[in-house]
């Protein structure tokens, strides 16, 4: 390496005058004409950068200008002006988050639950694609399994909204006035003992005792069979001669689970649990919004339905989006690590 | 030996039959039973008669849904919503995943992180809405009067979708590519007939990951669709669904069969299209779910 400014020039054995290196001009000449450079190609390629523009503008106008509203969080709201004329409060609404005597309280049972809706989703919802997969991997023919996925992944195309009407007619309570009887589930859950009479009869979705079950069973109902395809693709591509080698030695079917299946489909595992930690604090808001109702508010109230509430319901835009955006960072500081972990455990990252 | 071997693999098998059958029943029976309840009898659904087949068979619930109007509205808003949407993202996703999948684009790092970063984080709802209803006043002032236009245009577009859209055009063989520009096709033609053609299944799956978020979309349309008319099939659904459990309405209820077979047969409708369709695009799905686990 050149460190002297005396190396880069050459002196002209003949006229005794030093010359300028060759290599050098043009190295200072593609420094001072860089940005002409950028201009060129991106010239050249004009065609490229005009199939990025609707992209660009979709997300700028409804995924940046958003961010851009959160400001609101920052400052007095009035309805008649644009974020950007309202008057700074600084950290008013954060300060009512944590300290109003009943907003705070409120906030808090909100983050909680987003939390524990998620954090029991991970516990229940996480091993049951697996254990499914692995069911589905014993049935050799081709055609009863099939039959058999395409049973288990239909739940996963039902609407949300479909999905709550059915939980909701299927758990109701009975109607005093007309005579009629609680939901079929409740029904049955009366018949075998696991619910009381008494606690059917006012309905399991007014409950707040029953919220996060029904939540996470229906959960589990919606995505388990779907969920587990990833985990059967992993499976299916462990080699046969594994099982056969595993079988010679003495291996029962524990022991192959144990030391053939899992080690080969332990990083899928890893990558997957690590995309759902990631992503603890994204809770799907219109599945709680549509089931719950100010019975079950002590478990169900998730941020996003906080921030509904008071931001699009009454109105108090700043309020609300505070709550969001201290969840949403929260969230992202959860997805960045996440992703840091998987690239570092897997050398692979998600995104 | 070889016998205690036989034993353990025979249990596990039987084990798995089991409870797969038992979960694939739990999968289905919930739609048989909304089958069933919707065409049954007023008697049989009221006192909770019915456990798996119908009672009394009805078919005046279909019938009264199939006379409303509304319904019929809420149809045809729904397949708008999802045939426009689908189209408009698809023509937004390709384009953007086109230019991002070249090596020579300039700021290749900054659009990808652009797009990336909306997937980390999001404003949430509240801005969201503020920001929607800025733009209903923008789509109104140049005359766009219909909200579902709004619906069609401002929501659904996913990051996700369309980084599954450059990995498939960063698959393809750049050779191909060159040949084609040596026959002196332009940039589009190498879209349209090179790139297109040859992540087609790609394509399919994000289609449908697309159309089926249309379809299901609920909260934002009723937020901003305020006309009854424009609303979709969900939306419907919803409002149908808070009507008819309210006790005041069902103490009024003088039909020959239950209000909650109109329900369910409202559902049953919403639902039919989909398993019509659903055997056809479950493959796309399956391919779908093991593209998007990994990525650059």
């Amino acid at each position: 390496m050149k460190l002297n400014a005396a190396d880069y020039l050459v002196k002209d054995p003949k006229t005794g005058k030093y010359k300028e290196d060759a290599e050098q001009l043009v190295r200072d000449d593609v420094e001072k004409h860089h940005w002409l450079n950028v201009g060129r190609t991106i010239l050249k390629d004009w065609r490229l950068y005009l199939m990025l523009v609707p992209m660009l503008l979709v997300f700028l106008f409804w995924r940046y200008f958003p961010m851009y509203e959160l400001l609101g969080a920052f400052k007095f709201n009035e309805e008649a002006l644009r974020v950007a004329d309202q008057n700074y409060t600084g950290f008013y609404y954060f300060k009512m988050l944590f300290l109003h005597q009943s907003y705070a309280p409120e906030f808090w049972r909100a983050f909680r639950n987003t939390f524990l809706l998620s954090f029991y989703g991970l516990l229940f919802g996480f091993p049951m694609p697996i254990i499914i997969a692995l069911f589905f991997n014993e049935i050799k023919s081709n055609i009863v399994r099939s039959v058999y996925q395409v049973i288990t992944y239909l739940p996963k195309f039902i609407s949300t909204v479909v999905m709550t009407s059915l939980i909701t007619m299927l758990v109701r309570q009975p109607s005093s006035v007309m005579g009629i009887e609680m939901g079929v589930i409740s029904q049955m859950l009366v018949k075998i003992g696991a619910i009381s009479a008494e606690t059917g009869g006012l309905g399991l979705l007014n409950n707040p005792d029953y919220f996060r079950a029904i939540y996470q069973i229906s959960g589990i109902w919606e995505t388990a069979g779907y969920d587990s395809i990833v985990f059967f693709a992993a499976i299916i591509a462990i080699s046969p001669t594994s099982y056969e080698a595993a079988q010679i030695d003495g291996a029962g079917k524990m022991a192959q689970m144990r030391y053939v299946v899992l080690p080969s489909i332990l990083s899928t595992i890893v990558i997957m649990l690590i995309t759902r930690i990631g992503s603890l604090l994204n809770i799907g808001y219109e599945k709680v919004l549509l089931l719950y109702n100010d019975k079950t508010y002590m478990t169900a109230d998730v941020v996003s339905t906080f921030a509904q509430r008071y931001g699009i319901g009454d109105g108090m835009t700043g309020l609300a989006s505070a709550a969001e955006m201290l969840n949403n960072v929260v969230g992202m500081l959860l997805v960045i690590s996440a992703n840091t972990i998987a690239r570092k455990a897997s050398d692979v990252s998600l995104y | 030996m070889k016998r205690r071997l036989e034993i353990s693999e025979l249990v596990f098998k039987a084990l798995s039959y089991i409870f797969l059958t038992a979960f694939a029943v739990c999968c289905l029976y919930p739609f048989i039973y909304a089958i069933s309840a919707a065409i049954s009898g007023r008697e049989a659904v009221e006192y909770g008669q019915i456990i798996l087949f119908p009672k009394d068979i009805q078919f005046d619930a279909f019938k009264r849904m199939f006379n409303n109007n509304l319904f019929w509205n809420a149809y045809a808003n729904t397949l708008f919503i999802t045939f426009y949407g689908t189209l408009w993202a698809m023509g937004v996703a390709i384009l953007g995943a086109y230019a991002l999948s070249k090596k020579r684009l300039m700021f290749r790092k900054g659009f990808n992180f652009f797009l990336v970063f909306t997937m980390w984080f999001s404003a949430g709802i509240v801005p969201q809405y503020l920001n929607y209803l800025a733009t209903g006043k923008v789509f109104e002032s140049v005359g766009i009067m219909d909200d579902k236009w709004l619906v069609v245009i401002t929501m659904g577009m996913a990051a996700m979708n369309i980084i599954l859209l450059r990995n498939a055009f960063e698959g393809v063989p750049s050779e191909i590519e060159e040949a084609a520009i040596v026959d002196g096709a332009t940039e589009m033609q190498v879209l349209g007939r090179v790139y297109l053609p040859m992540s087609k299944s790609t394509i399919a799956t994000v289609a449908l990951f697309f159309a089926i978020s249309r379809w299901n979309g609920y909260f934002w349309a009723r937020q901003m669709i305020t006309n009854s008319y424009e609303q979709p099939l969900q939306v419907y659904i919803r409002r149908q669904l808070e009507e008819f459990t309210d006790p005041e309405f069902m103490a009024g209820w003088n039909e020959p069969y239950a209000s909650d077979s109109v329900i369910y047969a409202l559902i049953v409708c919403s639902i039919i299209p989909v398993l019509i369709i659903y055997p056809f695009i479950q493959k796309y799905f399956a391919k779908g779910v093991n593209m998007g686990g990994v990525k650059e």
